[in-house]
């Protein structure tokens, strides 16, 4: 039930079907309009400051810091992509983050599909629990976890992080998985059990087929995550060579305060990899982040 | 329910709970004891409530909590922007599903870029300033960032500037999801565009604006820590954006006392689990909405 309703909800993203102004007055029409321009002007100076500033040089920035560059210069870009290892950091964010978010998934479904389809003691507790964990802020774990991985040498490896950050995603995604198993009918598996399948079987050959819409909603959701942060792979991974992009653009704006134009090529180099993906794949990752909160 | 031998369902969850417990169990116990002493490395005596006294007589701890408790303070103007606007665009003008693409634009930069970016364009000599200043208003033209009363005001019109474009897309999609016969049955009954909104749409909206404020709430208490590490650069001017986090940060890896770091922990994690308390009966309120 509930997820259907969830389901409903983000669904209903696409369906902003008729247009529904024609009753306001033309002037409260230009009034919207003006607003929603405004907004979106709001939205994309950063983005529209980073793209022209990459263009200048250090001298044309320091004369004009708002306009359109006199003279494109690739300099910049050439630096970057030449002195600085940002597609390095790019391949191991997408090494820890795609890691991250396959562990997590695997375990979560699977601890999902007993809490939603088998009776064991202690489940509801287990749930509740899980869910619960959503809200623990993962700066609280790390002094404790430091510690400990300094102990068992997992400081400063990728197993290491992709256990931190599975962990972190794990409590979400089982909410999620299980909300949605819960609607799956139970004579698809019965009948499957009947014809002698074991559990892992049903699993993976009822189950998993069936749930392609909350498998896309965890994959965008947990992915952005994974990518974006910074505390724990600032904390975790302080060999140079396993950088992930977020510590690599924190290391290098750093060292670039004086550049700008330098640093801000750096930037778009960086946020490139999430702008294509949401590009390509937009209705997905809006209406993913959407059903995620909700049902999150 | 699927029958089956009596261990199978635990052999499913087992690896689920080693995970659990490896990085929210253990950690989380571990904070309550190691608050308690002063640790070396690994492991140290028992101190009592020395680590909360040090806290409590640190002004940095002080003004940390401070800062978090002004920074919760920017969910009303991050209600009151994402709503605005999701409102507008559901007029649905022409265009308003391009207007949409665009303004989530800011949620797709990951915090450290975006935190970067602003932090050149606020910087003294920045773009910013040199707008205000060619346009005549140089009184206004603040040091943004350097300036320790000014910067985590700044700090948190860039936290509002993001992460509303995420509360854009989540009211859009909720007022989509409404049935509009109401609204239709009020315009006939003579009501105009802002009392329709006022007495017929907003309080359908009730449960998603509750929802949207307790993540707000959390996000200001306890995620803000990218913002802080990078815009003013590590919570500067002069702890002038130090927040929870980042003191949480400081005492256990610059300052190398995990033992105080801990005990501000564990004052956090009861903050969140109070927040994690409310935010679950709202979510329980808004699936019922959904429902009605």
């Amino acid at each position: 039930m509930a997820q259907q309703t969830a389901s409903t909800f983000a669904d209903s993203y696409e369906e902003g079907r008729r247009p529904r102004s024609q009753n306001s007055s033309l002037l409260a029409r230009f009034a919207f309009q003006g607003i929603l321009i405004l907004a979106t002007l709001v939205a994309l100076v950063p983005a529209y400051f980073m793209v022209i500033s990459s263009f200048k040089t250090s001298n044309a920035y320091q004369l004009d810091k708002i306009g359109f560059p006199a003279l494109i210069t690739f300099d910049n870009y050439q630096q970057v992509l030449t002195e600085h290892p940002f597609f390095l950091w790019m391949g191991n964010s997408a090494l820890i983050s795609i890691g991250s978010v396959l562990l997590s998934t695997v375990v979560a479904g699977m601890a999902a599909f007993a809490i939603a389809r088998m009776r064991f003691r202690g489940r509801d507790t287990l749930l509740a629990l899980t869910t619960s964990l959503m809200a623990v802020p993962p700066v609280v774990m790390v002094v404790p976890l430091f510690v400990l991985f300094s102990q068992i040498k997992l400081l400063g490896t990728y197993p290491g992080v992709i256990l931190i950050y599975s962990g972190l995603l794990a409590p979400f995604s089982v909410y999620l998985l299980v909300t949605f198993f819960r609607t799956i009918p139970t004579d698809l598996i019965e009948a499957a059990l009947i014809d002698g399948s074991t559990s892992l079987g049903v699993l993976w050959r009822i189950i998993l087929p069936l749930s392609g819409a909350p498998l896309g909603t965890l994959f965008i959701v947990n992915l952005l995550y994974v990518w974006n942060d910074l505390l724990i792979a600032l904390l975790f991974l302080p060999d140079e060579r396993l950088r992930t992009l977020m510590v690599g653009v924190s290391v290098f704006q750093g060292r670039f305060l004086q550049d700008i134009p330098l640093s801000m090529a750096g930037m778009a180099l960086a946020s490139l990899p999430m702008l294509i993906v949401y590009i390509l794949f937009q209705r997905y990752f809006i209406r993913g982040l959407v059903a995620g909160a909700v049902k999150g | 329910m699927v029958r089956t031998k009596s261990y199978t369902p635990y052999l499913f969850v087992l690896p689920l709970v080693l995970l659990l417990i490896l990085i929210f169990g253990y950690p989380i116990v571990k904070i309550f004891d190691f608050s308690f002493k002063r640790i070396r490395g690994i492991d140290g005596p028992n101190i009592g409530f020395d680590n909360y006294n040090a806290l409590f007589s640190d002004p940095a701890f002080t003004e940390a909590i401070r800062h978090n408790l002004q920074l919760l303070l920017a969910v009303v103007p991050l209600l009151l922007v994402s709503l605005g606007i999701a409102i507008v665009l559901y007029e649905r003008l022409r265009g308003w599903r391009w207007y949409r693409t665009l303004v989530f634009i800011p949620y797709i930069i990951a915090i450290p870029i975006v935190g970067v970016i602003l932090k050149n364009m606020f910087q003294f000599n920045g773009p910013v300033n040199q707008i205000l200043r060619s346009a005549g208003a140089s009184v206004l033209a603040q040091d943004w960032l350097g300036d320790k009363n000014i910067a985590l005001w700044t700090v948190m019109t860039m936290i509002v500037w993001r992460e509303s474009a995420f509360g854009i897309i989540l009211f859009v999609s909720r007022l989509l999801s409404l049935n509009e016969e109401l609204t239709e049955a009020a315009q006939l009954d003579g009501a105009n565009w802002w009392q329709r909104i006022r007495f017929v749409v907003l309080p359908q909206l009730r449960g998603v604006i509750e929802f949207y404020l307790v993540i707000g709430l959390i996000t200001m208490a306890a995620s803000v820590f990218a913002y802080v590490y990078i815009v003013p650069g590590k919570g500067g001017p002069a702890n002038g954006t130090m927040v929870l986090e980042l003191y949480i940060y400081n005492w256990g890896f610059e300052k190398h006392l995990p033992g105080i770091a801990s005990a501000a922990s564990v004052l956090l994690f009861v903050v969140a689990a109070v927040l994690m308390f409310i935010l679950f009966r709202v979510r329980r309120r808004a699936a019922a909405e959904e429902l009605g």
